[in-house]
């Protein structure tokens, strides 16, 4: 039997059922461990990156060509027809006819959405907008799996934006399934949107919110630490958070021995340099599990069994 | 009743009665009934027993389907759509919140996808406590049914 993801569309983390969530983390895991040349082979990928990004087109590129398969594409919308005012429907007609699957960014919210509807071939959502960016969370859950040997019942902590970090909100939509339970450290202004949390307490899932990263640390299994975004600011109110949100490693003197810092990069001044030195610092292997996690993406989407 | 002798008795066609006052013109635009070419009466401010005031909307020579009947749902849970052939009532539609709204709305979001591409909006209705919420399935946004409906 075909496993569960072959030939779909990869939109949107609430679209995954848990089985399917767990699925991807573990494929991804066997490939860590046993790499795999063939998955991919005489597969052509088409990479369409309407807006510029660097680890998520890298990585996925990455993950086709170790997978023997091959890439065509763009790495920025401005040198391609959409420029000229081609709707993405038709550039998406035109794309997924000449591939076996295609891996997109796009700067629009629903763009992948609307693709898998005039594609031919599976769509990868690789970021829309400020929506969805799947493969992140495949990544942070792989590597959430890989350190702690579990996904269910752990405790997590959120930190810095999360209004508009995209990749905290589809993470709580999918540990949401697992019985985990969160912290939300965040300046007011940017704080976990409503509907995520009506969402989660419609699903049951405890959570608080909580201003001092300090006191949650030793409390959970795995800091999440995102970026707070100066420009969200004016300088003062700017002045007056600054420091709250940032990670030193004096300051992880009591976490728990599994800790493990994640972070879905780029890090500006958010986790000082020490950390990088700690045992609980992972951040960089997450970055390296993003391969791991894409090439099981398409390895399950492009072949019926892995 | 003043409106019963200015407004004669309809043929073939449907009534949108028991409009809250103040929705029947909203309801006439966003449903594009004007659009339709057909004979379109509508009476705004009646007098309503139940209601106080009320709205009523009659299009002549076409039944709104039950689809169409429960979008209306949103702005006017409590209105009565009969469909009438030979002066007759041949059909009462029951109003229920519809699960799905496709392409009667434009997506509030801006930078949603929907905007420009060959594809009717879409959203999915959830009524909550105090709301009704709709969310896009384009750009997956969640909005109060108000801010939807006051984009067109």
């Amino acid at each position: 039997m075909a496993n569960p993801l072959y030939r779909k569309h990869i939109i949107s983390i609430p679209d995954f059922s848990r089985e399917e969530l767990e699925l991807v983390v573990d494929t991804a895991g066997r490939l860590k461990h046993a790499p795999r040349n063939d998955l991919l082979k005489d597969k052509l990928i088409g990479s369409c990156f309407f807006e510029p990004s660097t680890r998520t087109r890298l990585s996925f590129e990455t993950a086709v060509q170790r997978l023997g398969g091959n890439v065509i594409g763009f790495a920025d919308g401005a040198n391609t027809s959409a420029k000229k005012g081609e709707t993405l429907a038709d550039s998406i007609k035109i794309i997924s006819s000449y591939t076996d699957a295609v891996v997109m960014r796009h700067p629009k919210e629903g763009a992948a959405r609307l693709a898998s509807q005039f594609s031919a071939v599976p769509v990868i959502n690789g970021g829309d907008g400020s929506n969805q960016h799947p493969t992140q969370t495949l990544l942070d859950l792989f590597t959430i799996k890989e350190t702690q040997g579990t996904l269910e019942n752990l405790t997590l902590a959120f930190v810095g934006d999360l209004k508009y970090g995209r990749t905290v909100h589809s993470l709580t939509q999918a540990l949401s399934q697992f019985n985990c339970r969160f912290y939300f450290v965040s300046p007011e202004a940017l704080a976990m949107p409503d509907y995520i949390c009506e969402e989660l307490d419609e699903k049951g899932v405890q959570y608080t919110l909580v201003n001092s990263l300090e006191d949650v640390i030793p409390q959970v299994d795995i800091l999440y630490m995102t970026r707070v975004q100066r420009e969200r600011f004016d300088e003062a109110e700017f002045r007056k958070i600054q420091g709250k949100y940032v990670l030193r490693a004096d300051m992880l003197a009591n976490a728990r021995p599994n800790l493990k810092v994640l972070h879905p990069l780029p890090r500006v001044d958010e986790i000082a340099a020490d950390v990088d030195s700690t045992p609980h610092a992972y951040y960089f292997e997450q970055a390296r599990n993003g391969v791991y996690a894409r090439q099981a993406l398409l390895a399950l989407v492009l072949n019926e069994t892995v | 009743m003043q409106y019963t002798r200015t407004v004669e008795a309809l043929k073939e066609g449907t009534v949108i009665d028991h409009l809250p006052a103040g929705q029947g013109l909203r309801i006439l635009s966003l449903f594009k009934l004007a659009d339709t070419g057909e004979r379109v009466t509508v009476g705004l401010n009646l007098s309503s027993r139940h209601m106080g005031a009320k709205d009523i909307i009659k299009v002549e020579n076409i039944a709104l389907t039950e689809e169409q009947a429960n979008e209306l749902a949103l702005f006017a849970p409590r209105a009565t759509v009969n469909v009438i052939e030979n002066f007759e009532v041949v059909k009462k539609h029951q109003l229920e919140l519809p699960e799905t709204i496709e392409g009667i709305f434009d997506c509030p979001n801006s930078n949603c996808i929907s905007h420009g591409e060959p594809v009717k909006s879409f959203f999915y209705v959830k009524p909550t406590v105090n709301d009704t919420k709709m969310k896009c399935k384009y750009c997956e946004k969640v909005f109060s049914k108000d801010i939807v409906a006051e984009v067109k």
